[in-house]
């Protein structure tokens, strides 16, 4: 007798409505396309997401490593009644965001991931994300954690998420922060924006192709290696620099 | 007094760096020692303001000098505020002129991002009147606010001129590679459009986060020297040739005119006086954009324009590169950030780039003369420095 072991390990997804496409303008005075992401379009943001993995700063490998593992999942069926959103400027993908349905009413966030800096990008996104659990999913409630100081000041502070700590969420069973539908009601003449319907030719571009982003966050910069305390407590590196200076003045 | 030229420069990025401050000190100098081609030093001289609190280290001139391994010169640090820089380059320019040294390093360094915002904002706020002002919560960005509303009542200053600094300093970032925010933006998108409140929300109104400079780790050290070793080194002939430092009330409430900036004023005099120079004699200008409304005050307290015209010659692009008098053509405090201790010197550092016509995209063309205004306090502790190409 044959069993058809992947009808076993495959979840069943929810029926769960699409997210509505929108767009906004950053402050760089770019547009900026939010839509849903499908399981076919999944390899491509693979490839970006991967290279994060390895910029060790702002958290960005902990959370990229987790969301390539969620991404993953979505891809070959093995994460339950996930969707993904993306945030695209000219085609090129500027942030990703995910989460899931628990059940009815109730929601939980797992990443926001942005892809370019200092234009609040990922906030939009957050934002984005929240609409899409409260307004479409008609959920209550939406169980948050944050990886970050800057996921923190960003989600627990602005959106002043209530407590849940009694209720370990599935990143690693930390304390859950919950977004209610009160609470999102509350910020969204300051915090959710974003003009719908997209024109034709900006959603098309962000449909014909997730673009690799152009000016992604990258390994910090290494220009005081030489003279790092925490390996060179004498400081030898800098002697050494010092004496190549000589020689390069003729001191030698 | 014998005159002083600035033979070496250096910088790190400014932006969050994730290395002891005693390191982000030495690479800036090292790079300075190596541009001016000196390998000893008779003095060095640490700006900062932030350490003792901030990053739990004292005594940064001993310091500095054992990691560049300039024993046994002359060390120390000096605090004064977001004045440090310009504070330890007068105190530099002292000890070269005096007699006493013949070359002098100064380096001013900052790393602020070892804490958090809210914990660097507070200590930033230590600057304020303990007893009239920072007990009643008063920070930085508040006293700005104050001073914009004021400032917008006065002299017709609107939000739009606010955020005209904004994008014409943040966008002169993008020329410089040292520069914190490497982000174009436009007013569009911070003022204009349907999500520009929420691009650009109140930090304090009438300022708003892009009218804020970033908080920025960073350094920068420029190597003063006598004239003959100047001439003897062989670099570009920088002379420091004017320095005016003047104070003002700490408490901003005490003052006559709260929009009057009397120790910029007095201390752009100073320095004009000293170099025998006047405001329209200089080609490029360094001016300390904290915030946005304190460009345009200053640039009217240092003689650029007449008092509450600041604004208007910043409509007509008087202030960006290519315009009449250009100001922060790297990106000033705004764009390039603020690691408070190492501002001024930073500010240095520019007008030397400038003057040794090095700036390339940012270049003012032609320049020989510069102007850098170092702001302390809110307004109560000012040094403003001019610099002559000579050669």
């Amino acid at each position: 007798m044959s069993v058809d072991l992947e009808k076993i390990l495959r979840p069943t997804d929810a029926e769960m409505e699409p997210y509505e496409p929108k767009y906004m303008m950053l402050a760089s005075g770019e547009a900026v396309v939010v839509r849903q992401v499908f399981r076919d379009e999944i390899p491509d943001l693979l490839k970006h997401v991967e290279p994060l993995i390895h910029v060790e700063r702002d958290f960005y490998d902990l959370v990229a490593a987790r969301v390539y593992a969620e991404l993953l999942g979505y891809y070959q069926y093995r994460f339950q009644d996930q969707y993904v959103l993306a945030l695209q400027v000219d085609g090129e993908l500027a942030a990703i965001v995910n989460g899931r349905e628990v059940k009815p009413g109730l929601g939980l966030s797992l990443h926001t991931l942005a892809l370019r800096r200092g234009l609040r990008i990922g906030a939009h996104g957050f934002a984005a994300k929240m609409e899409y659990h409260i307004d479409t999913l008609g959920h209550d409630e939406v169980l948050i954690v944050a990886e970050s100081p800057i996921g923190f000041r960003r989600w627990m502070i602005e959106y002043k998420l209530e407590k849940r700590f009694d209720i370990p969420h599935e990143l690693g069973g930390v304390p859950s922060w919950a977004l209610t539908r009160e609470l999102f009601d509350n910020a969204r003449s300051k915090l959710v924006v974003g003009r719908r319907p997209v024109p034709t030719e900006l959603l098309e571009k962000a449909m014909e192709k997730i673009l690799p982003p152009s000016d992604p966050p990258t390994p910090a910069l290494d220009p005081l290696a030489a003279t790092r305390a925490m390996y060179d407590p004498t400081a030898t590196a800098l002697v050494q620099q010092r004496w190549e200076m000589e020689k390069g003045a003729g001191n030698a | 007094m014998r005159e002083v030229y600035v033979a070496g420069i250096g910088i790190t990025t400014f932006t969050r760096l994730e290395y002891p401050l005693v390191e982000i000190a030495s690479y800036a100098s090292m790079m300075a020692l190596k541009d001016a081609g000196v390998t000893e030093v008779d003095q060095l001289y640490v700006a900062n303001m932030g350490a003792p609190r901030v990053n739990h280290q004292t005594a940064l001139g001993s310091a500095v000098a054992d990691s560049l391994s300039l024993l046994p010169a002359g060390a120390a640090a000096i605090e004064n505020g977001p004045a440090s820089g310009a504070a330890a380059i007068k105190a530099g320019f002292q000890a070269v002129a005096s007699g006493m040294d013949d070359v002098v390093l100064v380096a001013g360094v900052e790393r602020m991002r070892e804490v958090n915002n809210l914990e660097a904002t507070d200590f930033v706020a230590t600057l304020t009147h303990p007893l009239t002002e920072y007990i009643y919560g008063v920070t930085l960005p508040s006293h700005a606010a104050m001073f914009a509303r004021l400032y917008m009542e006065k002299y017709g200053v609107t939000e739009r001129h606010l955020a005209m600094v904004g994008v014409k300093n943040q966008n002169a970032a993008l020329n410089n590679v040292w520069a914190h925010l490497q982000q174009g933006i436009t007013l569009e998108g911070i003022l204009d459009s349907p999500e520009a409140m929420t691009n650009n929300p109140y930090v304090a109104e009438p300022l708003r986060f892009f009218d804020a400079c970033p908080v920025s780790d960073g350094g920068a050290a420029i190597i003063l020297v006598s004239k003959e070793k100047a001439q003897e080194l062989g670099r570009p002939m920088i002379r420091l040739s004017g320095i005016g430092q003047a104070t003002d009330t700490h408490a901003v409430f005490e003052r006559e005119e709260p929009t009057d900036l009397l120790a910029v004023r007095n201390a752009a005099r100073a320095a004009y006086d000293m170099s025998g120079l006047g405001p329209e004699d200089i080609d490029v200008a360094e001016l300390h954009d904290a915030f946005t409304i304190l460009e345009i005050a200053e640039s009217e307290e240092v003689g650029f324009f007449p008092k509450g015209e600041g604004h208007i010659a910043l409509e007509k692009g008087e202030t960006a590169l290519g315009g009449k008098i250009p100001i922060n053509v790297g990106g000033g405090l705004k764009g390039r950030g603020h690691p408070v201790g190492a501002t001024g010197v930073a500010q240095a550092w520019e007008i030397v780039t400038q003057l040794r016509g090095d700036g390339e995209k940012r270049q003012v063309e032609g320049a020989r003369t510069g102007l850098s205004l170092n702001f302390g306090g809110f307004g109560n502790n000012v040094v403003c420095l001019t610099f002559v190409r000579e050669d």
